[in-house]
């Protein structure tokens, strides 16, 4: 267990070192949030400002954009790929040779990178659109204590997908491919572009019971109070524990082969 | 006789390489179709190791060692055959065994690329579950040993490859393995840290008897620690034993190196059968031989012919040559 909190210590660690990158990702979140920000005001006003859309009010929905900018980098929806170069490089022989659990190794990894994240890219990003747009506050402290619940989850389901996809590098040559649909995915099942409420009709039902929508679109709704918080928390947990059985799987199945096959 | 903490018994394995196919339809049918080659990359492989050995594993590249070497770690499941490392199945208990192991492989590290060097150390503490007071005392020591102290907080990114080469030396061996693999841990390393390096790993073996199984293309690593070698090409094994047994083996051809008071004019003359000119430079001239042939009194005085000899040596056989023999013996006996 201690091996676990220090890796996590040392990943956040690792994560601020990075100063530059973190002024100019906020920079760029902050640009993105008041455009994307700007197009949904837009789409407001010529709808009638005053309607909630598939039952989306317009700040509702201006704060959604601006929970997402900010949880961006902490749920770290696309672009990590840090495995399946491990794999492919043949490093992961180093990596297996230590006496640790993988996938625990890499999943406490992650924690303390989005810790690192959520503190010097969420927390200003957030800032930025609380001072230049009207954004919701949660109604109640239960609430905002459990959007921050909701967000350490949504954190752990989104690591499970991506760790999924990165074991594809046991059996794939070219990751490219698979990282482009992955992040096409994510986006839109995520609910990162825009509420799963505003997807036509058969769609919205299946992104609505899928584990993408555990990543971004349920910590929104624990903070607007669109679910009750035990339904957005149960509907993550639920996921956690199939998705985490599932990695496991994956990732026996792909060791077998590297230990069969060779790297 | 103890037990060998090391022993491969008929040690097997053997790849599917599936065949390429050229272009879309190649590539289609490929998925269907599971044509290809079975590769034998270790063929019948027998060694022991006897604890506190430094043994060189040395072959031309795709020979086997690093497949053996996975082996050896548990990483990859052989064909046929039996290992005992430490007294472990490697490839069914690897996690029991990866404590009583350090491996270094040269061409990657195993410390974390952007924290401090002494982070990824301490890390290994807990990795390893190493008690408090025997980490720091470990960790003096291979300080000390290594001469980390002057970029021990320093990010990892940031040194050099002959320090980052220290560094994960210090990484492999803070949980006090009896046994180091060590994959081409000199690549790509200056003069100056080679040496450095070779020097620690022959005190580290001298004083805590670790136990050392190190594959290399660099010779000098061979000539300073290894005093027995074995050889694979092509997947087996073509020479297990001391290193100056295999010199004696291929030191059929010897130099003569002759100083005569006046520059002899050998130019134009017949030399003794079984001897040939490999140069001359003024009055210093090389003379190859067969010991087989003539031995090295005879060439000499059938050579004091030529003028009066001031001075002579024998040159013994560079090991270079000798590997190089052996591998073109090998070639000759599988062709």
């Amino acid at each position: 267990m201690r091996l676990y909190l220090e890796l996590a210590r040392r990943a956040f660690q690792q994560t601020l070192t990075y100063r530059g990158a973190a002024l100019a990702g906020i920079f760029t979140n902050g640009i993105f949030g008041i455009m994307i920000a700007s197009v949904f005001l837009a789409f407001y006003q010529s709808h009638g400002s005053g309607d909630a859309v598939q039952g989306w009010t317009r700040d509702q929905t201006i704060t959604l954009v601006w929970i997402n900018q900010s949880l961006l980098m902490t749920v770290y929806l696309w672009g990590w790929w840090e495995v399946t170069r491990n794999i492919q490089s043949g490093a992961i022989v180093t990596e297996l040779l230590k006496p640790y659990d993988y996938f625990t190794y890499w999943l406490s990894r992650d924690f303390g990178r989005a810790l690192a994240h959520f503190l010097v890219r969420g927390v200003p990003t957030f800032l930025i659109g609380a001072i230049v747009f009207d954004i919701l506050a949660p109604e109640s402290w239960l609430r905002a204590a459990s959007f921050l619940l909701s967000v350490a989850m949504a954190v752990i389901v989104s690591f499970c997908l991506r760790f999924m996809a990165n074991l594809a590098g046991f059996w794939v040559l070219d990751y490219r491919g698979i990282a482009a649909m992955f992040a096409a995915i994510m986006n839109v099942l995520s609910g990162m572009l825009a509420p799963l409420a505003f997807l036509p009709d058969p769609l919205r039902i299946v992104a609505n019971a899928l584990p993408f929508r555990a990543v971004i679109m349920t910590p929104n709704e624990v903070y607007l109070g669109q679910v009750p918080i035990w339904e957005g928390l149960g509907f993550q947990m639920l996921w956690i524990v199939i998705l985490i059985v599932s990695a496991r799987l994956l990732m026996a199945t792909g060791e077998r082969r590297l230990v069969v096959q060779g790297g | 006789m103890t037990e060998p903490i090391i022993s491969a018994r008929g040690l097997t394995k053997t790849f599917w390489r599936r065949s390429q196919r050229k272009g879309m339809l190649g590539a289609m049918r490929g998925l269907v179709d599971r044509g290809g080659t079975e590769v034998t990359a270790v063929d019948d492989v027998s060694f022991d190791i006897p604890a506190g050995e430094i043994v060189g594993y040395i072959g031309p590249n795709g020979a086997g060692k690093s497949t053996t070497i996975k082996m050896l770690t548990g990483i990859l499941v052989p064909s046929s055959g039996e290992v005992s490392v430490a007294g472990h199945t490697p490839w069914e208990e690897r996690r029991q065994l990866a404590q009583k192991i350090g491996v270094v492989f040269g061409q990657r590290t195993q410390l974390w690329w952007d924290l401090p060097l002494s982070e990824s150390l301490e890390l290994l503490r807990f990795m390893y579950k190493v008690p408090e007071r025997r980490f720091k005392h470990n960790l003096a020591e291979a300080t000390d040993l290594l001469d980390l102290a002057p970029f021990l907080e320093t990010p990892v990114r940031q040194l050099s490859l002959g320090q980052r080469m220290r560094g994960d030396l210090a990484a492999a061996l803070l949980h006090e393995p009896p046994i180091l693999y060590l994959d081409e841990p000199t690549i790509g390393l200056d003069l100056v840290a080679k040496t450095r390096i070779r020097e620690f790993l022959a005190e580290l073996n001298r004083s805590s008897g670790v136990t050392i199984l190190l594959t290399t293309h660099d010779l000098a690593d061979i000539e300073r620690l290894c005093k027995r070698i074995v050889v694979i090409d092509h997947g087996r094994i073509v020479h297990d034993g001391e290193l100056e047994r295999l010199k004696a083996r291929f030191s059929s051809k010897r130099q003569l190196t002759l100083d005569f008071d006046v520059v002899p004019d050998l130019a134009s003359a017949v030399l003794p059968t079984g001897t040939a000119l490999f140069d001359q430079e003024g009055p210093r001239v090389r003379i190859a031989f067969d010991r087989h042939e003539r031995s090295a009194p005879e060439v000499l005085s059938l050579m004091g012919r030529f003028g009066t000899i001031r001075d002579m040596s024998i040159d013994e056989p560079a090991i270079e040559d000798v590997i190089q023999e052996l591998y073109a013996e090998s070639a000759r006996a599988t062709a």
